[in-house]
């Protein structure tokens, strides 16, 4: 079979449709190139009524709801999720890291929760602060202007704090607390734990005129049909579409390598189209990987050539190397307090916290070195499939019956109705060389593509961490008068740490760094190896901060297009 | 044949009931003019989501008795109360049928149970479980609805590990109904302008807004203005 290519050159192809490539294919779209998605799932809009979740009913499915097909749950808009049809990944025997792909344009912008942090002044230097790890080539001055640029393209809410590492922003207000929110903040008080409004982009109010402001279903994770929530292909993609850039979209299109000449620089890519089966070639002056963190290991360590006989962009050996996610432990509690509450009103809000904590403690008197910020779920939601399977379950924990049938059911599950609350501890790990991917060379997908095998371990400063995060739990469990749901998980359980992966923030798999011997980019993410070759996902990270990751893979996104462009014109590239 | 409303006649005698589901397992349209059609009927499935829902509906788990016996115990766990109905309005025995072929492993539990319940009431009264009296039924659900909390579930005879399950379908099944959520009370899942939590129930609980804080949250008349702000981040508008 012959590779069918195409004879336009593209100025940039861009691999990948989610935070990274979606803002690439603004700046650049917007700046004049001609611009080629290339995207491994289908088309999605979130104002689709074919594909729409927002708003369904339970009833309107015969699952309720039921997460069989979709990890998270049917409503949730992640077409893909820990594992996807025909492209497996493989593990280092005793290592386990759990892989989220969302295969669709838009990827996982589509049912993200939404918290955008910016990274603080120490998050980008946190090596001078303890000594481990490494130091970003940047520093905060020089993404602050892209953060503030992309506050006010996307929109956030939020309030400026005046917080040392958090830092203040382009705020739009933020929606009052629910009413477990205020029990939170209640109990936090009493512990000296910071509470601030959350920072979630999310439109409480009108940014511009092509977007809605949200209405408050709480839905954020079935994206927005009135694109009140930020998602790549709302927010970007279709926006840099409309104001008349050059930008097509090649769906169900799963990129194998990127094609390079005998000086070593790219000339596109080739990608396997689902539908056909057959394998194609695009070319492109430049081109930007955005794949995700991993999917861009993948592809740079599959695109050998007699110039990049290690992978392209890895004559370092960083490449996969340096892989880590936020870590995470969770607790709730039931509220004695919020039981037995009136259901008057409608109190879904937005779809995520209108509170949190920001990290507060003082890492130098602790027994791990990086922080962590608390997430606060609660509150009467919609009942899905789940919902009242054990009614009078915690009747345990007040001396009372627990089972039976019979009318009293109904008085159970509204006793209960919205009085548990849920923490989320989302931290920092500290960056490893030993925690990586790599190409599993025993082992293809459907595509006949080399696919990743994992190897990750936490240390003892993510456990610690989580140990740190279960005590405080309960502390804010116990202030609020309440009783935790489950037994505190123990040294035997690594105190409830999730798995590698779980929290969905994989970074640092190509690094940024001035020196090319231990880095695969440099400060532009360019790569150190291919002047043309770009990446814009959360690869560059040299760290993760104890903050969610999109909002700073944008405004690196941003900061990397503007570069692009700067190239372009001196025709450095 | 609609096997929902032969049980409705079936536990209610013939009477009018609201119906509560609107997933009609008799469609038999190809997949895309179905996904084409109505994204209202079919909640937004990809293709081949739809695809796997139209092959589970297609094959039959339970067989009419077994439907039956699974509404009558149903009505047992959750009797229906005016005004809005219980586990038959609610289509929990569709939703037994769906999710015992949706999450296999969970059949073999309801088969077993299922026989169990017949063979119990058969031995003990003499009838099939079904036709009991509810004087009976309770009997027989006596003896098995009360798990011990400290040991594992599935450490527990099959007949309780079937109840537990059973009660659970049947109250997820009603408060993730029309009927049920409308019993719950629920006022979500619709356009709304959120605006802080009601007087009276912050009076009830005990709690109050911070002045200072709700000066920073969103006023709602502004909610339509497009934001624009000074240098330093302060909102203008």
């Amino acid at each position: 079979m012959q590779i069918k290519e195409s004879s336009e050159v593209y100025d940039v192809i861009i691999v990948g449709s989610g935070a990274g490539g979606g803002m690439a294919t603004k700046q650049l779209a917007d700046a004049g190139l001609n611009v080629a998605i290339v995207e491994a799932g289908p088309f999605f809009d979130p104002a689709d009524p074919v594909t729409q979740t927002q708003l369904k009913w339970p009833y309107e499915s015969p699952r309720r709801g039921a997460g069989t097909d979709r990890a998270f749950g049917e409503w949730d808009m992640s077409w893909g999720d820990w594992e996807v049809d025909g492209e497996p990944y493989t593990q280092e025997e005793g290592t386990n890291f759990m892989w989220w792909r969302a295969r669709m344009l838009g990827g996982r912008t589509n049912h993200w929760g939404r918290i955008s942090l910016r990274f603080g002044p120490k998050d980008f230097k946190h090596k001078d602060v303890d000594g481990l790890g490494d130091n970003w080539p940047i520093t905060y001055d020089d993404v602050k202007p892209y953060y503030d640029k992309l506050d006010k393209l996307i929109g956030v809410f939020g309030t400026n704090e005046g917080r040392e590492n958090d830092p203040d922003g382009f705020f739009l207000p933020p929606p009052k607390p629910r009413l477990h929110e205020l029990f939170y903040i209640d109990g936090a008080k009493k512990s000296n734990i910071p509470v601030i409004p959350g920072r979630l982009s999310m439109l409480t109010k009108k940014i511009n005129n092509d977007r809605g402001v949200c209405f408050y279903c709480g839905q954020c994770g079935r994206s927005c049909s009135v694109y009140a929530d930020f998602s790549a292909g709302s927010c970007l993609i279709f926006p840099a579409q409309k104001s008349g850039g050059r930008v097509k979209i090649f769906v169900n299109a799963m990129v194998r390598e990127v094609t390079t000449n005998e000086e070593g620089r790219a000339t596109g890519v080739s990608y396997i189209n689902k539908e056909d089966r057959k394998e194609y070639k695009l070319r492109a002056k430049v081109v930007v990987l955005a794949a995700s963190a991993c999917s861009s290991a993948r592809i740079l360590l599959n695109s050998k050539s007699k110039q990049h006989p290690n992978g392209l962009g890895n004559s370092s050996d960083v490449v996969g190397k340096y892989l880590h996610d936020s870590t995470g432990a969770s607790a709730a509690g039931v509220i004695p307090g919020l039981m037995n509450r009136k259901v008057s009103y409608n109190e879904d809000g937005v779809g995520g916290m209108h509170v949190y904590s920001p990290w507060w403690g003082d890492n130098s008197k602790l027994d791990f070195p990086r922080g962590y910020h608390i997430e606060v779920w609660g509150g009467m939601g919609q009942p899905n499939y789940g919902f009242g399977w054990d009614p009078n379950g915690m009747n345990k924990y007040f001396g009372l019956k627990v089972g039976g049938y019979g009318e009293s059911l109904r008085d159970d599950v509204k006793k209960y109705y919205g009085s548990v609350i849920g923490f989320g501890g989302r931290g920092e790990a500290v960056a490893r060389k030993d925690n990586y991917c790599e190409i599993d060379p025993t082992t293809v997908d459907q595509f006949g593509i080399p696919v990743l095998k994992f190897n990750y371990k936490w240390s003892d400063f993510e456990i610690n961490q989580a140990k740190h995060m279960q005590d405080t739990f309960e502390e804010l469990i116990h202030n609020m008068g309440g009783i935790p749901l489950n037994e505190k998980p123990g040294k035997d359980q690594d105190y409830g740490l999730h798995t590698p992966g779980q929290i969905i923030h994989e970074v640092g798999t190509t690094r940024m760094g001035d020196d090319p011997k231990t880095s695969v980019t440099n400060k532009y993410q360019q790569l150190h190896d291919a002047d043309n070759v770009f990446i814009v996902d959360a690869g560059p990270f040299v760290s993760q901060a104890d903050k969610n990751c999109t909002w700073t893979i944008m405004a690196l996104s941003w900061r990397a297009s503007d570069y692009i462009i700067e190239q372009l014109k001196a025709q450095n590239i | 044949m609609d096997r929902r409303k032969s049980l409705q006649t079936m536990i209610l005698g013939g009477a009018a009931v609201s119906s509560g589901v609107v997933f009609n397992s008799c469609k038999t349209e190809t997949i895309d003019e179905a996904v084409a059609e109505s994204s209202a009927k079919y909640f937004g499935r990809t293709p081949k989501e739809l695809e796997r829902i139209e092959k589970l509906n297609a094959e039959e788990l339970f067989n009419a008795h077994e439907m039956e016996t699974i509404a009558a115990l149903s009505v047992v766990i959750l009797p229906p109360k005016e005004p809005h109905g219980g586990p038959i309005e609610a289509g929990v025995p569709e939703l037994v049928e769906f999710m015992g072929k949706d999450i296999p492993t969970m059949a073999p539990t309801l088969l077993g149970g299922l026989m169990w319940l017949d063979h119990k009431s058969n031995t003990e009264f003499g009838t099939e479980f079904k036709s009991a009296t509810l004087e009976q039924k309770k009997q027989i659900c006596d003896q098995i609805c009360w798990h011990d909390i400290e040991v594992p579930l599935d450490k527990q005879a099959l007949e309780i590990q079937f109840f537990y399950m059973m009660r659970g379908l049947t109250v997820t099944g009603y408060y993730t109904s029309k009927v049920g959520i409308a019993d719950l009370g629920y006022k979500g899942n619709q356009p709304n302008v959120w605006d802080g939590v009601p007087q009276d129930v912050l009076d009830q609980h005990g709690v109050a807004y911070d002045p200072e804080w709700i000066a920073k949250c969103i006023d709602q008349s502004t909610r339509g203005t497009i934001a624009t702000w000074d240098e330093n981040g302060n909102l203008l508008t």
